[in-house]
């Protein structure tokens, strides 16, 4: 039965996984960009969170704060130094990417110094297991993977049935055709990553509650992992990501518990690259191919 | 220009190539995407020093014939025979090495490096040294160098561009990109030239022009150019046989004065009752 | 039209090999003295070695025109392979350290070819995913076989350069790897490689194999990268894997961007300037990450091509202009058929 409690675990992480990687994918469905940053807005929406809780204001509050401050966050970003660069070669909108992540994270160390702080998980999921039969889940891995499945239920209504879902597939299939065709380019694309980082902010207090520990470098592993999982579904695809993010979370889960815990990076890394040299666009992403 | 005889394979050849065996024989030639057929049945037989012409309206696939042949696109079905020898498995690099070179439609230049090293690049196996001795820039370095910029500046001079060795290649105006495009695909040292709109965006003077350096090119290095244009002036005029594609079959095949009497050709460009296909 | 005056070509080669030569003899003496602080000599040794990194990383990113993240593993491969020589070799020291230079860059570039093979199958993102893959799994393994390279506390009492000669064996190979990469880029292989930065699919259809040389620029890169790394570990004399992380790969890659792809002084200026960085803003070390990411993110938005575009400078271009100089005359544009050495060009 420690299989089943490893696959809940598994399952728990691998839905973090996946609403981060929404992020990475939508973000990169529309504007082609690696948000390197996507990952430190996790980081910052744990210290919102941290900061009201520790304050004594309700743990409620702490959780909309951390996710409507991760969206403002991702916006402000989006206008000041990616839409600029909007029409300059893409690796130069790559590395302001990752000049923003390391001013996030440094911005954060200066404010919250290096150390490790304890994130008060216990006040917004309460530590107990439940027990099903021999099997113990606990309560925090349930509430998890429903939020995620939930979430992202929602996002797919979201992209599918509204108005702005329609702008957002139409701008990310063809910038300069959507506006002529009078989208509001500028306004879908902070939407986008509106939405992304909502996900974003929702993981972030989801993954507080499963690690309770903030560091202003706590995003970057994540992120990367999210990154990978959200490459490893086919970058762009909803549904994609969510398989990535599930692959991910389980293989890591399950390579620890066999005692290979210091390789887990490793094969993480390993597993996507073995899944991108038999399908170059992971599992659900579509060919490209150059006209000629 | 010589006058087209049968040949005992489908098709037929200009009578100075007929004892020689053709340069190019594609049989059965198509290609599927998805569900669409793009291609299909495409035969064709060119002779070794053949100028030959492929028009249609737009969308008709001729450029994805040329896609096809370089392998640019791998076919569906169907085989093409490159001086008798079979083309099946090879890839684009091995394609051009066994002796087709090619143009692109939408001006593929590389963009950023200068006129001379366009050609230069079209030259790379001309040259044998080894990296070691670049590295070392040893005497074999010099020498291959300073042939190859020789017969660069020989093959700029075809156009008169030789003076624009230095200037970069994507700052050239529109047309002279275009006869670049020519001369770096001489460079390879092809057997068979495929042109894709060589005349598009030139005015009537140039195009009269690139009609008779057309002609001098396949004079001096006598081989065989395939082209495909919408400018019937230029078609016409040099064109020996000519095929007309049309929803990616092969419509018509004939000499110049055949095809423009051809009710089904006509009938293809729509519209163009004034006997000037313009598609 | 009056006859513009040149250089010969061995002319040039011999200014710029005194020039150099100066360079190394004076930076050696000043090093080597002890006139400057140990942390400050520590500083142009890293420059040094970020110079090579950078250069090297340049091949592949500025000519080559694909974008790995993993440019730190190579350099690990070839810090380990050289320091784990260092510490088994008995031979007279000079041969030993040209040798385990020789050795890391070789190793480095069996990994790059290793590494490569599979990863320029694919394009743009996704070859930088899987490059950054490749890196961190590298530097997992390092992690993970602690009885070849001491594991996480890293790999420690390697042989360092004697400071008398450290700054002469650094920035000697600086050199050589410029020339190196210079003389390459100017030869058909490299065109080669530049053509496919250009167009792909036009270099395939000029005959060019175009795997094949997106292999050779791959381990030509490591190669450098490894050197790099071996040299590292020669001035350290001690190697922990968490140097060859992620962000190292994209330290090395910020120096390449920012000072513009495809131009190789660029690369250099980049280089020595965030090196030297940390040094000049010692005085607020606590906003210094902080001013390092926020001229990173201005510098693009303002200049995305990077601070030299694909331009290059050339002495021996600027000595031209000198000597053709005429108070008055109209600027009249470049026309150089030969490169000389010490600046690759091509605007």
């Amino acid at each position: 039965m420690l299989f089943i409690s490893q696959l809940i675990n598994g399952l728990q992480l691998g839905s973090i996984y996946a609403l981060v990687a929404l992020g990475y994918s939508m973000v990169y469905g529309i504007i082609m960009l690696l948000n390197f940053a996507h990952g430190d807005i996790i980081m910052v929406g744990g210290y919102i969170a941290m900061l009201i809780i520790t304050a004594g204001i309700n743990p409620a509050v702490a959780v909309v704060a951390a996710i409507v401050g991760c969206a403002v966050l991702a916006m402000v970003i989006e206008k000041i130094a990616y839409k600029p660069l909007r029409s300059a070669p893409r690796i130069s909108l790559l590395i302001t990417a990752i000049g923003v992540s390391m001013l996030l994270q440094n911005l954060a160390q200066l404010v919250f110094s290096a150390n490790a702080r304890p994130f008060p998980s216990t006040n917004i999921i309460n530590a107990a297991n439940l027990q099903l039969g021999s099997v113990q889940i606990s309560v925090s891995a349930i509430v998890t993977i429903a939020v995620s499945v939930i979430s992202m239920i929602l996002l797919t209504l979201l992209v599918q049935k509204t108005r702005m879902g329609k702008a957002m597939r139409a701008v990310s299939e063809d910038m300069g055709a959507a506006q002529l065709m009078g989208i509001n380019v500028d306004r879908t694309v902070s939407f986008t990553f509106a939405v992304g980082s909502v996900l974003a902010g929702i993981g972030s207090v989801l993954y507080c509650c499963r690690y309770p520990v903030l560091t202003p470098t706590m995003g970057s592993l994540l992120g990367l992992k999210a990154f990978v999982a959200a490459v490893l579904g086919g970058i762009g695809s909803i549904p994609g990501a969510m398989i990535g993010g599930f692959a991910i979370g389980l293989a890591e889960v399950f390579v620890t518990s066999i005692g290979l815990s210091e390789w887990t990076d490793g094969i993480v890394f390993a597993i996507l690259i073995v899944v991108l040299l038999f399908r170059p666009t992971g599992f659900m992403g579509r060919s490209m191919s150059e006209k000629v | 220009m010589s006058k087209m005889v049968p040949i005992p394979s489908p098709g037929m050849l200009p009578e100075r190539d007929a004892d020689k065996a053709p340069i190019l024989e594609v049989r059965r030639l198509g290609i599927d995407f998805g569900g669409l057929t793009a291609v299909d049945d495409f035969n064709l037989t060119i002779g070794r020093t053949e100028i030959d012409g492929l028009i249609g309206p737009n969308g008709a696939g001729k450029t994805t014939v040329f896609n096809l042949l370089t392998k640019v696109y791998q076919p569906t079905r169907g085989t093409i025979l490159l001086d008798g020898k079979d083309t099946a498995g090879m890839n684009t690099q091995q394609i051009n090495r066994a002796g087709i070179a090619r143009t692109f439609q939408n001006i593929r230049l590389f963009r950023n490096l200068t006129v001379e090293e366009n050609v230069l690049i079209g030259l790379h196996h001309e040259m044998d040294y080894r990296s070691v001795s670049a590295l070392l820039r040893l005497p074999d370095y010099w020498r291959a160098e300073r042939i190859a910029k020789n017969r660069a500046a020989e093959l700029l001079s075809i156009f008169d561009m030789q003076d624009l060795r230095y200037a970069q290649a994507g700052s050239l105006p529109y047309g002279a990109q275009r006869r670049l495009e020519i001369v770096r695909a001489l460079a390879t040292n092809p057997s068979l030239l495929l042109l894709d709109e060589p005349a598009a965006g030139m005015n009537p003077s140039e195009t009269a022009e690139l009609m008779e350096n057309i002609r001098k090119i396949r004079d001096t290095f006598e081989i065989a150019i395939m082209l495909i244009e919408h400018d019937m002036n230029l078609v016409m005029g040099i064109c020996e046989g000519i095929a007309v594609l049309n929803y990616g079959r092969i419509i018509a095949r004939g000499t110049p004065d055949e095809i423009s009497h051809n009710p089904a050709v006509i009938e293809a460009y729509l519209g163009k009752k004034d006997g000037e296909p313009n598609a | 039209m009056d006859k513009v005056k040149k250089i010969p070509v061995p002319a040039r080669y011999a200014i710029n090999t005194l020039l150099l030569a100066a360079f190394l003899l004076i930076g050696n003496t000043v090093i080597a003295s002890g006139s400057v602080s140990r942390a400050q000599s520590s500083i142009v040794l890293q420059i040094g070695i970020y110079i090579i990194l950078a250069v090297s990383l340049n091949v592949v990113t500025g000519y080559l025109g694909q974008l790995p993240l993993g440019h730190a593993g190579f350099m690990a491969v070839g810090a380990y392979a050289g320091a784990i020589f260092w510490k088994s070799c008995t031979l007279p020291r000079p041969l030993a350290v040209i040798l385990g230079l020789v050795l890391a860059g070789i190793v480095a570039a069996i990994f790059g070819v290793i590494i490569g093979v599979p990863a320029l199958r694919l394009k743009g993102d996704y070859l930088a995913i899987i490059t950054l893959g490749f890196g961190e799994i590298i530097r997992v393994i390092i992690i993970n076989l602690p009885d070849i390279t001491g594991g996480t506390p890293g790999l420690s009492d390697i042989p360092k350069f004697a400071k008398s000669t450290s700054f002469l064996v650094v920035f000697l190979c600086v050199i050589i790897t410029c020339f190196a990469i210079h003389t390459l880029m100017h030869s058909r292989h490299g065109r080669a490689i530049l053509s496919i930065r250009e167009n792909e699919i036009a270099a395939e259809s000029c005959g060019i194999n175009t795997t094949y040389y997106k292999v050779m620029a791959f381990a030509f890169s490591a190669f450098f990268a490894g050197i790099a790394g071996a040299l590292y570990a020669g001035n350290q004399g001690l190697l922990v894997p968490g140097t060859f992380d992620f962000m190292q790969s994209i330290n090395i890659l910020v120096m390449v961007v920012l000072g513009g792809m495809g131009s190789m002084s660029g690369s250099i200026i980049a280089a020595t300037v965030l090196t030297a960085l940390p040094l000049m803003l010692q005085s607020f070390s606590k906003y210094r990450m902080i001013i390092y990411s926020l001229l990173l993110i201005v510098v693009m938005i303002f200049k995305p091509s990077g601070l030299m575009g694909m331009y290059d400078f050339s002495l021996s271009r600027l000595l031209e202009k000198l000597i053709n100089w005429k108070p008055g005359a109209k600027k009249k544009k470049p026309c150089d058929p030969e490169q000389p050495e010490g600046g690759a060009s091509h605007e």
